[in-house]
C-alpha cells in the first residue's frame, strides 16, 4: 500500500509541475484544428492522439489541467477562509452567532449544489474566476461546519481553560492553542474537499458551463469526446482517466493523513 | 414526546424550503445588467423586452416579486414557460415520473450491491479480500458520475450491445425495454452511491462485530450468517438510513447529469434546458419540486428512524 501513496504523490507533482510549465513546454497548441487529422489513436506525433477536430490531446489534458487544479486549490481556499473563519468564531464564541451562522449554513447545505453552480454561473457568465467563485461559496457551509464541530471539541479542555485563566487573549488562544489543534482533520477535510472540487468542475464542463472554449477542461472534453465514442473512445477515456487518477491519488493522500 | 422533535426538525425544514426558494430567486440579482436583455439578447425589440419585464414583474422589488411568486405556487400556478408558454406544473408533472422512477431505480441497486459486498466483507474480517472491498470502494469514489456513465456506455451498449446506449423506453412499450433503457444510468448513479454506503455499513459492521453480545450469539449456536444478518447488520441499517435520506439532493445533482449523457426525459434534463434558456419560472418551479422531495423524503426518513429504533426519542439525532 505505502507504493500506493507514493505513485499517488507522484502522480500529484507531475501534473502539478506540468500545469505550471505549460507555457514553456513544447507542446502543440490546444486550440489549433487539423481537419485532416481527426480523432487520431495515440500515435507517434500526438503521443495521446488527437480529438474530433484534430487537435492534440496531450496539449489540452494538460491545460485542461490548468483548469481543474486552479478551482482544486483556489475554491477550497475561499471556503476554508470564509466557512472556517465562520465556524471558528462560532464554535469558540457560541451564542448568537453560531445560531445566525448555523441557519445559514443549513440553507445553503438545502439547495441542490449542482443547481446552484449551474444558476449562478449562466447568470454570472461562464470564466475561470466565476467558477472558481462559485465553487469556493458552494465549499463554505461544509468548512463552517467541520471547523466548528472541530473547535467544540477542544474549546473546554483543560489546556484552553488554562490559557483563559491565565488570562490570554482571545485571538493568542485561537492562535496558539486552538488552530494548530484542529489542523490535522481541517487539512484533511481540505483534501476532501478538492477531490470535490475535480469532480464538480468537471460536471460544469461537462454540460459545457466551465471555462468557455477554446480553453480545454476535464469535463468539456469528455463531453465533446460523446459523439466519437464508437470510433474513437480515446478522446473522451483520456480525460476521465486524468480525472480518476487524480481523485485516487487524492483520496489515497487522505486516507494515509487520517491513519 | 418523541414525535415533538420530528415536528420541530419539520418546521425548520420548511422554513429552509422557504429560503432555499427565496435565494432561487435572489439569484438573478448576479446577472451584470438587465435581466430581460440577458434572457432574450441584445437584439431584442424593445417592446418585446417590455413585454417580457412586465411578465416577469421585473419593476417591482424582489420580495414583491417572490411573495406574488410564492402566492400563486401555493394556489398550484406555478407560472408559464418563458421558451414555449407551456404551464410550469404541466412540464414539471410530465418529467417527474422519470426521474423519480431512476432515483428508487439507482437507490435499489446501490443497496444491494452495498449490503452484499458490506455482508462478504465483514465476514472475512481483515482478510485479503476485506482489503480488496475497501480499495475497490476507494477506486470507485474516485470515478466521477459522468466518468461511469460513459464507461458503462462504452462497455455494455457499444462493445457487448446488451443494453441501448441512449433513450428512453415507455412502459407501454415493454417492461423489459423500459426497464432496460433505464437499467445503465441507474447502475451509473448506484455505482457512484454505492461505495460511499459500503464505507459506511463497514465501518459501523466493523464496530459492532467487537461487541460482547456478538460472541454471546454465537456461543449460544447462532450461524455465524446468521449472527452477520440479524445482530451485526440490522443495527447498521439505521445509520444507513439516515445516509440515503441525505443523499437523495446528491441524486438530484447526478441526475442532471446522467439524464444528459443517456438522452433521459426527466426533470434534470428539462432543469438544463432551463438553465441554458434562462427560463427563470420553469428553474424556480424545478427547484420547488426538488426541494420539496428531498425535504419529504428526510421527513419520511426521521420518521422511519423513530419508529425502527425508539431508543432515539429525545435524544437529538446525529449527523
Amino acid at each position: 500500500m505505502r507504493v500506493l501513496h507514493y505513485l499517488a504523490l507522484i502522480w500529484l507533482v507531475l501534473l502539478a509541475s506540468l500545469t505550471f510549465s505549460a507555457p514553456w513546454l513544447p507542446l502543440a497548441s490546444f486550440e489549433e484544428m487539423d481537419f485532416f487529422n481527426e480523432a487520431q489513436f495515440p500515435n507517434e506525433s500526438n503521443w495521446l492522439g488527437t480529438d474530433g477536430m484534430g487537435r492534440d490531446m496531450l496539449s489540452r489534458v494538460v491545460h485542461g489541467a490548468q483548469v481543474s487544479l486552479a478551482v482544486a486549490i483556489a475554491s477550497p481556499l475561499i471556503g476554508l477562509l470564509v466557512g472556517g473563519g465562520l465556524g471558528l468564531l462560532a464554535g469558540y464564541f457560541r451564542g448568537w452567532l453560531e445560531q445566525l451562522a448555523l441557519v445559514i449554513m443549513d440553507t445553503m447545505l438545502a439547495f441542490p449544489a449542482l443547481i446552484f453552480a449551474l444558476l449562478a454561473v449562466t447568470y454570472l457568465g461562464p470564466s475561470l474566476v466565476n467558477v472558481i467563485l462559485v465553487m469556493g461559496v458552494l465549499s463554505i457551509p461544509a468548512f463552517a461546519r467541520v471547523v466548528r464541530g472541530q473547535v467544540l471539541l477542544i474549546v473546554n479542555l483543560e489546556y484552553v481553560t488554562a490559557a483563559k485563566a491565565l488570562g490570554v487573549n482571545h485571538s493568542q488562544i485561537l492562535m496558539r492553542h486552538v488552530i494548530p489543534n484542529i489542523f490535522p482533520a481541517v487539512a484533511s477535510f481540505f483534501l476532501t474537499v478538492m477531490a470535490t472540487m475535480v469532480v464538480a468542475e468537471g460536471a460544469l464542463g461537462f454540460l459545457g458551463l466551465s471555462v468557455p472554449p477554446p480553453q480545454p477542461s476535464w469535463g468539456s472534453m469528455i463531453a465533446e469526446g460523446r459523439e466519437y465514442l464508437e470510433d474513437a473512445p480515446h478522446i473522451s477515456v483520456i480525460p476521465s482517466m486524468a480525472i480518476f487518477l487524480t481523485l485516487l491519488s487524492l483520496n489515497l493522500i487522505k486516507e494515509k493523513q487520517e491513519t | 414526546m418523541m414525535w415533538t422533535g420530528w415536528a420541530q426538525r419539520a418546521l425548520r425544514l420548511t422554513v429552509v424550503l422557504f429560503l432555499v426558494l427565496l435565494l432561487t430567486q435572489a439569484m438573478t440579482l448576479l446577472v451584470p445588467g438587465d435581466l430581460a436583455v440577458m434572457i432574450l439578447g441584445e437584439n431584442a425589440s424593445l417592446e418585446a423586452l417590455a413585454q417580457l419585464r412586465k411578465e416577469l414583474a421585473l419593476d417591482q422589488p424582489l420580495l414583491d416579486r417572490f411573495l406574488q411568486w410564492l402566492g400563486a405556487a401555493l394556489e398550484g400556478d406555478l407560472g408559464v414557460s418563458l421558451q414555449t408558454g407551456q404551464p410550469v406544473a404541466q412540464l414539471i408533472a410530465e418529467r417527474f415520473l422519470v426521474s423519480f422512477e431512476l432515483m428508487l431505480y439507482a437507490t435499489g441497486l446501490a443497496l444491494i450491491l452495498a449490503l452484499l459486498v458490506s455482508v462478504l466483507a465483514v465476514s472475512r474480517v481483515g482478510t485479503w479480500l476485506d482489503r480488496f472491498c475497501s480499495f475497490m470502494a476507494l477506486g470507485l469514489i474516485s470515478i466521477p458520475g459522468f466518468s461511469l456513465g460513459l464507461f458503462l456506455i462504452l462497455f455494455f451498449a457499444l462493445m457487448l450491445g446488451w443494453f441501448p446506449a441512449t433513450g428512453y423506453r415507455l412502459w407501454s412499450e415493454g417492461v423489459v425495454a423500459h426497464l432496460s433503457s433505464l437499467f445503465l444510468p441507474a447502475l451509473a448513479l448506484a455505482l457512484v452511491e454505492a461505495p460511499v454506503y459500503f464505507r459506511i455499513l463497514r465501518t459501523d459492521m466493523g464496530e459492532t462485530l467487537k461487541r460482547p453480545f456478538v460472541m454471546t450469539a454465537r456461543a449460544k449456536g447462532v450461524s455465524k450468517w446468521g449472527v452477520l444478518i440479524r445482530h451485526v447488520l440490522r443495527p447498521s441499517l439505521v445509520t444507513l438510513i439516515t445516509v440515503i435520506g441525505l443523499n437523495v439532493g446528491h441524486l438530484v445533482g447526478g441526475a442532471v447529469i446522467i439524464e444528459t449523457l443517456f438522452a433521459l426525459p426527466g426533470m434534470g434534463r428539462l432543469l438544463v434546458g432551463a438553465v441554458y434558456a434562462k427560463d427563470l419560472f420553469l428553474v424556480q418551479g424545478i427547484v420547488l419540486v426538488v426541494a420539496l422531495v428531498y425535504i419529504i423524503v428526510n421527513m419520511l426518513v426521521d420518521a422511519l428512524y423513530l419508529v425502527l429504533y425508539p431508543q432515539a426519542r429525545g435524544v437529538e439525532r446525529q449527523r
